[in-house]
């Protein structure tokens, strides 16, 4: 690690303002960024950390029912809190990494990161959620831009992610071993206007939405539907873990699964 | 009823009181004043010729003392390989020479060619990155057969990436080769014996300390062998006289053989603190362990099977290529040889065995002993093979094997690759495994499994293995370069308590519990009043490390001659107390007894008196209760078990879950049942590990892919089933004086062919041809080996 320096603001307007020096960059729960600087990859001169900004942290409901979660949410908090209102959600937060991880890292830093194994943008592009930044809001089909590119702007904290909330939905998370990042996740969800279905860990676009078994699903929402599609292993992901016809074969198995368990 | 005290209870771990409550203490919590930090710059290329090194700016930073380059230890000696193997053509190995530092070339990633001193970790590696090296780099070797064509070397003195090839036995040549010709079926099987980072939970830490009063050294380090460590450094590295240099490794976080040998870290640290005049310490990063701890395994292997129309076996004949990395680790040119060669008779009559073994220089981290060092890989080649045939004969793979065990009155056997195993019954084994595995279930479990969409699978194994290493005769013909004996003192104090020295290195094998429970026995006194001390080579006898399942057995055997002498002089002592003869004097439950009489005294008053001598007849008693002794022994000593598993695969993703995990070992006698559990158990799951999910992988360039926890998978508690262990039909070792055997690494030995068998099995009752599998069997290999 590389010496920093380090502030804690206590709200986003003082967030901001401390992110606008040079080389200055938001902390949210460190679970990615620190391992960074330890390995000296990167020497950001000043952190600005976000976990003791209160309007960030949270819970609750907009009046269109959808469920708003604060930048600075743990992934324990959404475990236990989003439960009731969205098991799936809450679900995939469980299974993220381990209680410690769970207990720092952040829904705005995973988005923000936007890992292409991750879990959580898998769970925005699939719910069509909104990434709300303290300039704009940003609907998750325009946000994800590419594995760790997205939408935002140096400077721009996520400070809260608006998930419409739908009437059936499920992740499937097929681990990679070492890691227990995705090696593909799936998540499906099914509104009253049609399916979403967000793949992540297999391409190398970062997560995409799987619009041929939305059609499929949403005309006939059964694993049945699903038969004889697939994803093409063009553009996926090789590695030490899967090739490219893994992921692919992945993908579809995943989906069939995820809908079985809706 | 089981016993409570003394030999053959399962007295808690003593030990573990400090391990879990965060009192140990490892020796990055050693802190001395004054003490400064080493960072070493490590090469980021496989394989290149240093051009230049600028120093100058590093050695200008804040904080730094001292900035070495393999320059500095130019004129300092190798660290050698212990062990001398010969060609088949009568040449000696290649023994290109490993510097602390290197010098003219890198030849590894990782590779490490300075190090600064700094007064913090910080400004060392602020410094580190301020050094300035031109390095050509030039084609990475990674692949052995690759090397083995190539015309350029990664030593280039020795004009060949070739360091031996070996066979064995050579005078069995001809006659195998004719066996395997004329046989009524022959089984081929090529399969690689997948190479492993050891992932000690503590990584590597060497403090280096110079008094230069009196012009000594210590080095705290993390070692299972500290007298080893010693030796090398002053024979053959420094030259720091023995009595000069005090090897310290306190409680040391896990080894599974990374830490039996001697560093290049090491010398640093000292030659550093001397020039200093202040302890330098280094603690290894994580990704320091995965690119410069020595691996394991790491064998590419063909093996074939002979047999006779009744499936007696009649030869197998097996070529292999073994990886020694860049540079001879200590250990590195016996694991592929005579760690494993004289093992390829496995638990069968088979009367024939040929076993040829290229060792290949690579440009990777040197391989080297790792949990079962050898054995291992001899097991998965015959054990994978021995099913492959069963399958090819339609026979039972149960029966296939009791038709060639050796048979329990045909011991001493002297196996076919030149072993005489003492005792043992395979077939006594398998029995007690076919009934706690309840293997006439499994049918009904498949079906179950059937039922939920999974294809179900059953695995056995036979193994045998040699421990207790080793009978220093024998390992001198063989070309060893030390002897393998082991040291204890027992101190005897004069209230009564005992203080016992040993060679052997306790990393959470438990000997702090279990070598009092042995010397408690032949006393008959309280455990708790005995201390085992290990690890320093200021306080200890000698000793040659804890490593091959060798310390109870070896070690052990070193404590009961010395505690035999402790009862001899006892007894003088008490026959004189007694005013009687020591012929008539009798120990029973910590009374000395004069036989035939009512007339004692208890062994605390005996031990007061040895310090208190006052009337003694001098000329016959010397005052005092302390004795050594050092035990060589007559052989190895020879565990075998039979396993068993079940697994269940996924034929949608290729998944694999290991369902039921039965090990039945026969360890001879057993001194803690509940620590040999423990040892089974945690070598189930590096073997279980290995076979499913760890893989080291180099990339062509020669970057480790796996260097990280990222992509380095290590078997995680929710990989592993609940083991059924068993040990209750041992035959004791013939030939020490505990009857042990060893049973370190009898887990990670029997465990992988068993895991790879009940896969095959799986998906062959899935219809699917799939033959043979390498490891890891991770969801992607199996699920590309089922789409043929
Ligand atoms: C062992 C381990 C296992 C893991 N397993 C999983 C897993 O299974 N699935 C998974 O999805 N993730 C996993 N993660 C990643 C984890 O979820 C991280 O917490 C997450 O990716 C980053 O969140 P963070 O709050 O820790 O962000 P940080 O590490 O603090 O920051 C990450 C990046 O986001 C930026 N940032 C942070 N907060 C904001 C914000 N509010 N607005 C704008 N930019 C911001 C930072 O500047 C930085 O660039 C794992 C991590 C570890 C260490």
């Amino acid at each position: 690690m590389y010496a920093f320096e380090i502030e804690r603001p206590a709200t986003i307007a003082d967030a901001v303002a401390a992110l606008q020096g040079d080389d200055a960059q938001a902390l949210g729960g460190g679970q990615t960024l620190i391992p960074t600087l330890k390995a000296r990859l990167a020497m950001p001169a000043k952190l600005v950390s976000l976990s003791g900004i209160g309007e960030m942290q949270g819970v609750c409901h907009s009046d269109d029912g959808a469920l708003c979660i604060g930048g600075a949410t743990t992934h324990a908090t959404v475990a236990t809190e989003a439960a009731a209102h969205y098991p799936a959600l809450a679900a995939l937060a469980a299974h993220i990494g381990d209680p410690a991880v769970r207990n720092r890292g952040t829904i705005g830093g995973s988005l923000a990161n936007n890992d292409p194994s991750a879990c959580y943008p898998a769970a925005a592009l699939g719910s069509g959620a909104v990434i709300i930044t303290n300039t704009r809001s940003i609907p998750a089909d325009d946000y994800f831009q590419g594995m760790f590119t997205t939408a935002l702007e140096d400077g721009e904290v996520i400070t809260e992610v608006r998930l419409p909330v739908p009437e059936t939905a499920n992740y499937q998370k097929f681990v990679q071993p070492a890691s227990r990042f995705a090696l593909v996740g799936v998540f499906v969800a099914k509104f009253p206007d049609g399916v979403r279905v967000a793949v992540t860990g297999a391409s190398e676009n970062g997560v995409f939405r799987w619009t041929e078994a939305e059609a499929a699903l949403s005309a006939d929402f059964s694993a049945g539907a699903l038969a004889g599609l697939g994803v093409s292993p063009d553009g996926m992901i090789a590695d030490l873990h899967g090739s490219s016809a893994y992921r692919a074969h992945l993908v579809a198995v995943m989906t069939k699964r995820a809908v079985n368990a809706c | 009823m089981p016993k409570d005290t003394g030999i053959g209870a399962s007295t808690k771990r003593r030990e573990d009181v400090r391990f879990l409550t965060g009192r140990g203490k490892y020796t990055d919590d050693i802190q001395t004043y004054g003490e400064c930090a080493a960072v070493f710059a490590r090469s980021t290329v496989a394989n290149g010729v240093i051009k230049s090194i600028d120093t100058s700016a590093a050695a200008a930073m804040p904080g730094v003392l001292a900035v070495f380059t393999g320059e500095d230890f130019a004129d300092v000696g190798g660290n050698p390989a212990g062990w001398l193997i010969n060609s088949r053509n009568g040449e000696p190995m290649k023994e290109p020479k490993r510097p602390v530092l290197a010098h003219g070339k890198v030849r590894h990633v990782g590779d490490a060619y300075a190090a600064v001193i700094a007064e913090t970790v910080q400004q060392a590696r602020d410094a580190v990155e301020a050094i300035t090296v031109d390095i050509e780099e030039l084609p990475a070797l990674i692949n052995m057969k690759d090397a083995l064509a190539a015309d350029h070397y990664v030593h280039d003195e020795i004009g060949t990436n070739q360091c031996f090839d070996w066979g064995w036995i050579e005078d069995n040549r001809a006659a195998t080769d004719e066996a395997i010709r004329n046989a009524h079926h022959v089984t081929t099987l090529e399969l690689v014996n997948n190479r492993l980072v050891p992932n000690a939970m503590e990584p590597r830490c060497s403090i280096g300390h110079y008094n230069p009063g009196t012009d000594e050294y210590m080095l705290h380090t993390t070692s299972q062998n500290p007298h080893l460590t010693r030796l090398l450094i002053s024979a053959f590295v420094m030259g720091i006289p023995e009595n000069k240099l005090t090897v310290i490794a306190p409680d040391v976080g896990g080894g599974f053989g990374s830490k039996i040998y001697h560093y290049g870290e090491e010398a640093l640290v000292l030659a550093a603190a001397k020039k200093l005049g202040r302890s330098v310490k280094w603690t290894a990063e994580r990704t320091e362990s995965f690119l410069t701890d020595a691996h394991g395994r790491d064998h590419v292997t063909k093996i074939e099977l002979a047999l006779d129309a009744d499936g007696k076996f009649l030869a197998f004949r097996t070529e292999t290529l073994a990886n020694v990395g860049a540079y001879l680790s200590n250990f590195s040119t016996a694991t592929p040889t005579f760690l494993h060669g004289t093992l390829m008779a496995g638990n069968y009559t088979v009367p024939l065995v040929y076993v040829n073994v290229k060792a290949v220089f690579t440009n990777t981290a040197p391989v080297d002993a790792y949990r079962g060092a050898g054995r291992p890989e001899a097991t998965y080649s015959i054990e994978r093979v021995i099913d492959k045939a069963a399958r090819e004969l339609g026979m039972d793979p149960i029966a296939l094997r009791r038709k060639n065990f050796v048979k329990p009155d045909q011991y001493p056997f002297t196996s076919a690759a030149g072993l005489e195993y003492d005792s043992g019954n395979y077939d006594a084994l398998m029995d007690q495994m076919e009934k706690i595995a309840d293997v006439a279930g499994f049918a009904e479990r498949r079906k179950a499994s059937e039922a939920k969409g999974l294809l179900r699978g059953f695995g056995v194994n036979a193994y045998i293995e040699a421990c207790g290493i080793a009978p220093s005769n024998l390992v001198g013909v063989l070309g060893s370069r030390v002897g393998l004996y082991d040291a204890a003192t027992v101190r005897v104090n004069a209230t009564g308590n005992l203080s016992v020295m040993v060679g052997a290195h306790s990393h959470g094998q438990g000997h702090e519990t279990v070598f009092p429970q042995v010397v408690a026995e032949m006393l008959g006194i309280d455990p708790q009043s005995i201390d085992i001390v290990h690890g320093d080579t200021s306080k200890i006898p000698f000793g040659m490390g804890t490593y091959g399942s060798r310390s109870l057995a070896v070690c052990g055997s070193a404590v009961v001659r010395a505690t035999e002498k402790i009862i001899a002089k006892a007894k003088k002592i008490a026959a004189h107390m007694l005013e009687a003869a020591d012929t008539d004097i009798e120990l029973k439950d910590g009374v000395f007894s004069v036989a035939g009489t009512d007339k004692s005294v208890s062994f605390g008053e005996v031990a007061l008196k040895a310090y208190i001598p006052h009337n003694f007849p001098l000329e016959d008693l010397e005052p005092g209760l302390e004795e050594t002794a050092f035990y060589d022994p007559a052989n190895f000593t020879y565990p075998s078990g039979a396993y068993c598993c079940e697994v269940e695969v996924d034929p949608e993703t290729g998944k694999v879950r290991v369902d039921r995990m039965t090990a039945v070992d026969d360890f001879g006698n057993v001194i803690n049942p509940m620590v040999v559990t423990g040892q089974v158990h945690g070598g189930l799951g590096q073997g279980i590990g290995q076979a499913l999910v760890e893989s080291t992988t180099y990339d062509e360039n020669g970057q480790l892919l796996s260097a990280s926890y990222m992509d380095y998978t290590m078997p995680r508690a929710d990989d592993l089933p609940f083991y059924t262990v068993d040990h209750s039909k041992g035959n004791p070792c013939t030939h020490n004086p505990l009857g042990v055997k060893g049973c370190g690494e009898a887990g990670a030995i029997g465990s992988p062919p068993t895991v790879v068998n009940a896969v095959i099995d799986a998906l062959q009752s899935g219809g699917m041809n799939v033959t043979h599998i390498d490891m890891p069997m991770t969801p992607h290999r199996v699920w590309s080996a089922m789409q043929g």
